[in-house]
């Protein structure tokens, strides 16, 4: 079996990261919702670590924690009156029940699929690449179609919020 | 000559030593040149290699330390065993020696750097700096902070006080945290990671939130509007950072701290010298992350008072500029590390402690920032924006494409690494000039002497009157 200290770092974060993503929608303040969100985004990075996934984590922290976050605020900030509060809405019905509905689904897989499990010294044994060498050339090697095809719609959605936003020349 | 030494209001009146004084300090000097010579001879005869006493490495007593506890746990394993593995022993004290060392280093360095700054900015700008409190004004820093410490915090009415409390404490984390992958000698550094380069952009993309918080939470447009800038100037500014870090990282093919001033120790060949254009867009961009001065708007005192931290007083303020400054110091550190060769000094290395090296490298750093601070004027908000998205981002991206075609040819190129790496030297440079010039060009930007070489008399174009015409006729 793994050791204890594994198994309470994965409680203690995923404690955090479960806290702070009901602290989102329950918090009053829409500011403090997007903070909360944030923390829960760190739990994540924290367990991708425990998983010796540097390479996410560490992307995890940057996109997630410092860029999205980041566009979370501006939108908040942007928006008339939304920073007033996060009450509650029409939508927390369906909401509940489509989150259920997708924790149970990803909850059935985790459980139901036989994944292959190394413990202990056999992880050692295994000869694993670094995580970036892996993900860099699977990126560009066998999915390197599915890698241009999210780039290309990156960059057409970047042009696209251009030309929404642009204001006509002033004649 | 007597009379302008007087005038002078930089120069220090001259101190005179006596020979009571001067007499320890020549023995002392013959001492330490002794001591130098007999380290020199030991290294010279290989004695010194590796061992636990290589006192050029600190990270061989460590690795000798680790290994001397391991030996001492193995045979007895206990509960923390259980919970940390077999090596606990070895691992909590070494976490224990690097956290202990990253927060005196950045302490101490915080002390006297903030003596430095204003003693330099003071030469800069011909007038004295402190010079009252210790010798030469050095425990000025000292009493800063005791104000600091026993000055009361105000909270403005309004605020929200939860988050006005956190962002202090919030800036100061990522500001230790970037200090953990620095190499500071080959085996001396404290999280050696494999993606020591997305590490440092992360961590360093999490204080803009902690500075929005600041400015928010404050209630106080100042504030606010201090906090927005700096956000939109650090997430348009992290773009150029990044893509001058791509091309370090596609030339050296590794993400490893360690590893990319390996690379460089290897070639004898400085990054900032084979791609001098990453290396200043890297600067420039991090003086914008820094908010210091060529890029200081969103702290502008002339515009918005201090910007994000307007509201906060005592020790809260404090924080703040002790993270603005440790920052300056890690931007150069980092500049050492990734395009001036980090530890490495062309051999020297093996004679001298590399840290010392790396430590003289972040001092010019330092200064070459004090020195910007001191010299130029502020730009404005658009222009900064403009100079990131319409300017610097195109041609780093230009760059990049330029050095993914050079790693290329590198990698295939049959001869000597002297030889492409030289090439590569002059084609950089000049393609750094003429983008330079270029992408001015092209955004309509002329040089200021070809208006300025030929003055129109006003006479040349009708004098006067043509003024007064062109008047009436509007």
């Amino acid at each position: 079996m793994e050791s204890t200290g594994i198994v309470l770092g994965f409680w203690l974060l995923s404690g955090v990261t479960v806290a702070s993503a009901l602290l989102v929608f329950l918090s009053r303040n829409l500011l403090h919702a997007v903070l909360a969100l944030v923390l829960s985004f760190l739990g994540m990075a924290g367990l991708f670590v425990t998983l010796s996934a540097d390479f996410i984590a560490v992307a995890q922290v940057l996109i997630y924690a410092g860029a999205i976050s980041v566009l979370l605020v501006f939108a908040v900030m942007l928006t008339p009156l939304a920073s007033r509060d996060n009450a509650n809405s029409l939508f927390v019905l369906p909401g509940v029940l489509i989150g259920a509905a997708f924790a149970g689904i990803v909850g059935f897989v985790a459980i139901d699929v036989d994944w292959p499990e190394l413990t202990g010294k056999a992880v050692l044994g295994r000869d694993f690449t670094t995580t970036v060498q892996g993900i860099g050339s699977a990126l560009l090697d066998p999915y390197v179609l599915a890698f241009e095809i999210a780039s290309v719609l990156l960059l057409s959605a970047l042009v696209g919020a251009i030309v929404l936003v642009r204001e006509d020349e002033p004649a | 000559m007597m009379r302008s030494a007087w005038l002078d209001p930089v120069r220090e009146p001259t101190r005179r030593l006596s020979p009571q004084v001067l007499a320890p300090l020549a023995v002392l000097l013959v001492a330490f040149l002794a001591l130098n010579v007999a380290i020199a001879v030991l290294i010279v005869s290989g004695r010194l290699d590796g061992h636990w006493y290589d006192f050029r490495d600190l990270g061989n007593a460590v690795q000798a330390l680790r290994e001397w506890l391991d030996d001492r746990t193995a045979d007895q394993p206990g509960w923390l065993s259980d919970l940390l593995g077999d090596h606990w022993l070895s691992y909590i004290v070494t976490a224990l020696i690097g956290a202990i060392g990253i927060l005196s280093f950045v302490g101490v360095v915080l002390l006297v750097l903030i003596w430095v700054e204003r003693r330099l900015i003071g030469r800069i700008q011909v007038r004295r700096g402190p010079n009252r409190v210790g010798p030469f004004g050095l425990l000025q820093p000292f009493a800063d902070a005791i104000k600091l410490i026993q000055k009361e915090t105000l909270i403005p009415r309004g605020a929200d006080r939860f988050m006005f409390y956190l962002p202090p404490v919030l800036v100061f984390i990522p500001g230790l945290l970037v200090w953990a992958p620095v190499p500071w000698a080959p085996h001396m550094s404290y999280l050696d990671i494999n993606v020591g380069v997305l590490y440092l952009i992360a961590i360093s993309s999490l204080s803009t939130l902690a500075i929005f918080m600041a400015g928010w939470s404050s209630n106080n447009h100042y504030a606010l509007l201090g906090a927005m800038r700096t956000v939109a100037m650090m997430i348009s500014y992290e773009i150029p950072l990044s893509i001058a870090l791509l091309s370090v990282v596609l030339f050296t093919g590794s993400m490893q701290l360690s590893e990319i001033v390996q690379w460089q120790a290897d070639h004898n060949m400085w990054l900032g010298v084979l791609m001098p254009l990453a290396l200043f867009t890297f600067f420039f961009s991090s003086t914008a992350e820094l908010n210091r001065t060529p890029n200081d708007i969103a702290e502008a005192e002339s515009e918005i008072v201090a910007g994000f931290h307007t509201e906060y007083s005592g020790m809260k303020f404090g924080l703040f500029y002790a993270v603005e400054l440790g920052n300056a110091v890690a931007v150069a550190a980092f500049v050492g590390t990734f395009f001036l060769g980090g530890w490495s000094l062309f051999g020297l290395e093996e004679w001298v402690p590399p840290y010392l090296v790396f430590a003289l490298k972040i001092a010019a750093g330092y200064f070459v920032l004090v020195w910007l601070r001191g010299t130029l004027p502020r730009f404005r908000l658009d222009q900064l924006m403009m100079f990131a998205w319409k300017y610097l981002i195109p041609i780093s991206l230009l760059q990049v494409i330029l050095v993914a075609f050079e790693r290329s040819i590198f990698e295939h190129w049959d001869v000597p690494g002297v030889i492409p790496l030289a090439l590569f030297t002059i084609v950089n440079a000049v393609f750094a000039v003429r983008i330079v010039r270029f992408w001015a060009r092209f955004l309509g930007y002329r040089p200021e002497r070809e208006t300025l070489l030929a003055p129109t008399l006003t006479r040349s174009v009708g004098g006067l009157q043509a003024a007064q015409r062109m008047r009436t006729v509007r």
